[in-house]
């Protein structure tokens, strides 16, 4: 092997002072060699984006390295001054960061912004940077080089403004590439496309990729080695093919056992049920207003929509961001009125009630959000929040409190908890008590908006196992609406697929999965990551060994 | 761009004509206008003469249409107290407030922007510290006062600089100081909360990795980003100045357009007052204006969609 192009010995980050574990990473060592990708991978909280911070040199003030060594070219980046760190930085390494949207500055063309790279860093003409950005545009796939290189940042999809950091950091052809769960907010298909450039730039350049993420099904689709995090310590390394197949600790085989599987939980037949939700012919468009000099745009964000849902079923709505599934959501539960069409709840077509008709309705559909974090007021407690929808719907308080009660039990959180406000909770209680509150007023049908996409993998798993029980037990209808293929394979009955407002398959999960007829379902069942990757059954694997069962490092 | 430019200046024109509205019927707020001309011991036979004279008997609408055109035209109206053509009497007083109002709020950018960026760089230094005591203290403190100790100071016991008139750019030292200073707290504040978030944006991270320069991060990247809202409020902060330069013309004597909105309102002047409130917000307008303008230069979400 030859000489790792970054080496880390023994490295210790502090965290403040009374947080809740006194080193953000501890004793961690790590090695990456020229044309490798090395995965991080970790839950939130794992301090695996503080290890890639550390060596970029772009900590947070208040986090300070306190031991350890950072050996890149023959140097201790710990040890060197900020200065000389900065020039390390955009010329020898550089770094793809999680959100595209907000990663580039809105007030210079994207052009002027890679251009940067060469003014700072080299002697290069001006026609000679112009020149090599284009290059660097067409490198990374963008369409029309000429037309990219003028535009701001605004203008681009989010896929787009990725590839512009991409070829932002590859500029100076740097020997580290640090990429920060740069796929996690992109779409199924671009997070694919992204990948393939990555794995195609380890071909073409020499650079050794550090790729921090959380999901194990990139990682089995790009790592050739793969370091697993805990609570800032490495608790399992190897390559890619050992760790993901035979996993040695407990925790790794924890994270691996929660990735979803592409088979589903077999489940009694739903034949003979009467249907409980009927939407027909649903329309909405939107009116994207002109004005004296633009004529408006019309979106047609819902094209008729059809579907039944069985009592006791869970249908998945699966589609990408400006899929229409979102507006399909706010028209089932009237927070939009759609065009036309109708939305039948056990037989009353609600779609074109009025508000004060609607209102015993709206308690038969209730939602669960994305971000347990903003859905939930930080300022009343748990139990003000649960109750408010019953005594909303005329019920005694103290009834609705008893019953609050018995939910918190059901969700698996203490009831005792009720007093508490919502900053005392973790995003994965967040969002069981926002599936509690939705609980609350006795709805006959749960919407699970995107309700799993913002946890832990591991948090995630128990997120669904909970959503599967209360159906059982409820006879609840569930919809649940997510971008996430392998998620909506685990828990649904059926599903339908949305493209641009249209319903463009639908279908039982294993024939929608085996037999896809529409294109689209094709492409993005092709997307998904790490196809190649039979998940082993972790319960099948031998038992965890003495001594790497401690917890500490391998 | 162009597009942009040509919807504000339909909107600038809009709001233009609201004004004007107001500004006229300003006129007959105030009671009968011919009464207020003819003084208080005026006969029956002096008000139908004026009235008849000024032509206060006709419809308002016709009253206005007549006015408006005059006044695009350029004409204003007589002042009733000189018997001068309202704009004649502004036009000699306007240049005094104008050039206090530019260097004021010159004086209030130079010393508002570069205190907010620094205290925003280091939040909780000595220097935010510095920043966030002048901008109470100019808050706090009455112009009038200001101006009165830097009168005692600076020009009765040292000496340097006159106390009144304005003769020469000498003379406009202290009020420059006095009013520009007025304005200062609100432009830091703005300018040192917008830094302090643009700094923790994505962007600047990403400008951080690309091994930039800190001078470059801070005045490319973030500067830039951050001072767009500042612009809006320095356009209102000069239009205030403009109209609000009262006290400051009074204590320093300076002969300013504000000035004479004073005397206008004590010798009941009313069409000057009228005239004068017009011009305020034709300068005001233009201010706003040439702030959006300038603003979508800066940013490009506005001008390109």
């Amino acid at each position: 092997m030859s000489d790792p192009i970054l080496s880390i010995r023994n490295l210790t980050v502090d965290l403040p002072k009374g947080g809740d574990r006194p080193h953000a990473v501890e004793a961690l060592s790590l090695d990456i060699q020229p044309k490798e990708i090395v995965c991080i991978v970790g839950e939130s909280g794992s301090g695996k984006s503080i290890t890639s911070f550390t060596t970029m040199g772009l900590l947070p003030k208040a986090l300070t390295p306190s031991s350890g060594e950072v050996i890149f070219d023959g140097q201790d980046l710990l040890k060197i001054s900020a200065s000389e760190h900065a020039k390390l930085r955009g010329r020898r390494m550089a770094m793809i960061f999680q959100e595209p949207m907000s990663a580039l500055n809105p007030c210079y063309t994207v052009g002027n912004q890679i251009e940067e790279m060469f003014e700072q860093h080299t002697d290069l003409a001006a026609a000679e940077r112009r020149a090599r950005t284009l290059r660097l545009l067409q490198e990374v796939h963008l369409p029309e080089p000429e037309r990219i290189y003028t535009s701001y940042p605004h203008q681009l999809s989010g896929g787009q403004r990725q590839r512009i950091v991409i070829a932002m950091a590859l500029a100076l052809d740097p020997a580290l590439l640090i990429a920060d769960e740069p796929t996690t907010a992109l779409d199924l298909s671009t997070q694919a496309q992204i990948l393939h450039l990555l794995k195609e730039l380890r071909e073409h350049h020499s650079a050794g990729i550090m790729f921090v993420t959380h999901d194990f099904d990139v990682v089995a689709e790009i790592a050739d080695r793969v370091v697993v995090m805990k609570e800032g310590r490495i608790v399992e390394e190897g390559t890619a093919e050992e760790v993901l197949n035979r996993p040695q600790h407990p925790y790794t085989r924890l994270l691996i056992d929660a990735v979803p599987r592409r088979t589903r939980v077999e489940r009694d037949s739903l034949d003979g049920r009467p249907e409980l939700l009927k939407v027909a012919g649903l329309e909405k468009t939107y009116h994207v207003k002109g004005n004296m000099f633009r004529p408006g745009r019309i979106v047609h964000a819902c094209k008729n929509i059809e579907f039944a849902v069985r009592k006791g079923e869970t249908l998945g709505i699966v589609g990408e961001s400006g899929s229409g599934k979102s507006t399909l959501v706010k028209c089932l539960i009237r927070l939009e009125d759609p065009d036309e069409g109708a939305v039948w709840v056990e037989g009353t077509n609600i779609a074109a009630f009025s508000k004060r008709a609607l209102h015993p309705y709206r308690k038969m559909i209730q939602i669960v959000f994305q971000d347990p974090y903003g859905s939930l007021n930080p300022r009343r407690t748990i139990g003000d929040q649960l109750v408010e929808g019953p005594v909303n719907f005329g019920r005694d308080r103290a009834e609705a409190m008893a019953r609050a009660r018995e939910l918190m039990k059901i969700v698996r959180l203490d009831p005792e908890a009720l007093n508490r406000y919502p900053n005392q909770f973790s995003g994965g209680q967040r969002q069981r008590i926002c599936i509690a509150r939705a609980l609350m007023v006795e709805p006959k049908v749960l919407i699970a908006d995107e309700a799993v996409s913002a946890l832990d993998v591991s948090v995630q798993k128990e997120v669904l196992k909970l959503l599967n029980e209360i159906r059982d037990k409820m006879g609840l209808t569930v919809l649940f609406i997510t971008h996430d293929l392998r998620v909506a394979a685990q828990v649904c009955d059926n599903l339908i697929v949305m493209q641009q407002g249209a319903i463009v398959e639908r279908g039982t999960v294993d024939k929608v999965f085996g037999a896809p007829s529409h294109p689209y379902t094709q492409q993005l069942l092709a997307a998904q990551p790490g196809q190649g990757w039979d998940v082993p059954d972790v319960s099948k694997l031998p038992p965890v060994s003495a001594a790497s069962g401690v917890g500490g490092v391998v | 761009m162009l597009l942009y430019i040509l919807k504000r200046l339909g909107l600038a024109a809009l709001v233009a004509l609201t004004v004007s509205a107001i500004s006229f019927s300003l006129l007959f707020l105030a009671g009968d206008p011919a009464i207020s001309i003819a003084g208080e011991n005026a006969s029956s036979e002096d008000i139908a003469a004026i009235t008849e004279r000024y032509g206060f008997d006709r419809p308002l609408p016709v009253q206005y249409a007549d006015w408006l055109v005059s006044a695009a035209q350029g004409d204003l109206g007589r002042s009733w107290y000189f018997d001068l053509p309202t704009t004649q009497i502004i036009g000699d007083r306007l240049g005094v407030t104008m050039t206090l109002g530019l260097l004021a709020i010159s004086f209030a950018l130079i010393l508002a922007i570069p205190m907010g960026v620094a205290a925003a760089v280091r939040p909780n230094s000595l220097i935010d510290r510095a920043a966030l005591f002048i901008s109470v203290v100019g808050q706090a403190i009455p112009s009038f006062w200001f101006g009165l100790i830097l009168i005692v100071v600076f020009s009765i016991k040292l000496g340097l600089v006159p106390a009144s008139g304005s003769d020469s750019w000498k003379h406009f030292i202290l009020p420059t100081v006095v009013l520009g200073y007025y304005a200062t707290p609100a432009i830091m504040r703005l300018t040192r909360a917008g830094m302090i978030e643009v700094l923790s944006a994505d962007y600047i991270r990403t400008a951080r990795a690309k091994g930039l320069n800190p001078r470059k991060v801070l005045f490319k990247h973030a500067l830039r980003n951050a001072v767009i809202p500042v612009i809006s409020l320095a356009a209102v902060q000069m239009g205030f100045m403009l109209g609000g330069s009262i006290v400051v013309e009074s204590i320093f004597a300076l002969h300013g357009a504000g000035f004479l909105a004073w005397e206008s309102i004590s010798r009941n002047d009313l069409p000057v007052m009228q005239a004068l409130i017009l011009v305020f917000s034709m300068f005001y307008i233009l201010f706003t204006f040439l702030a959006d303008v300038l603003n979508a230069w800066m940013d490009p979400r506005l001008r390109v969609g």
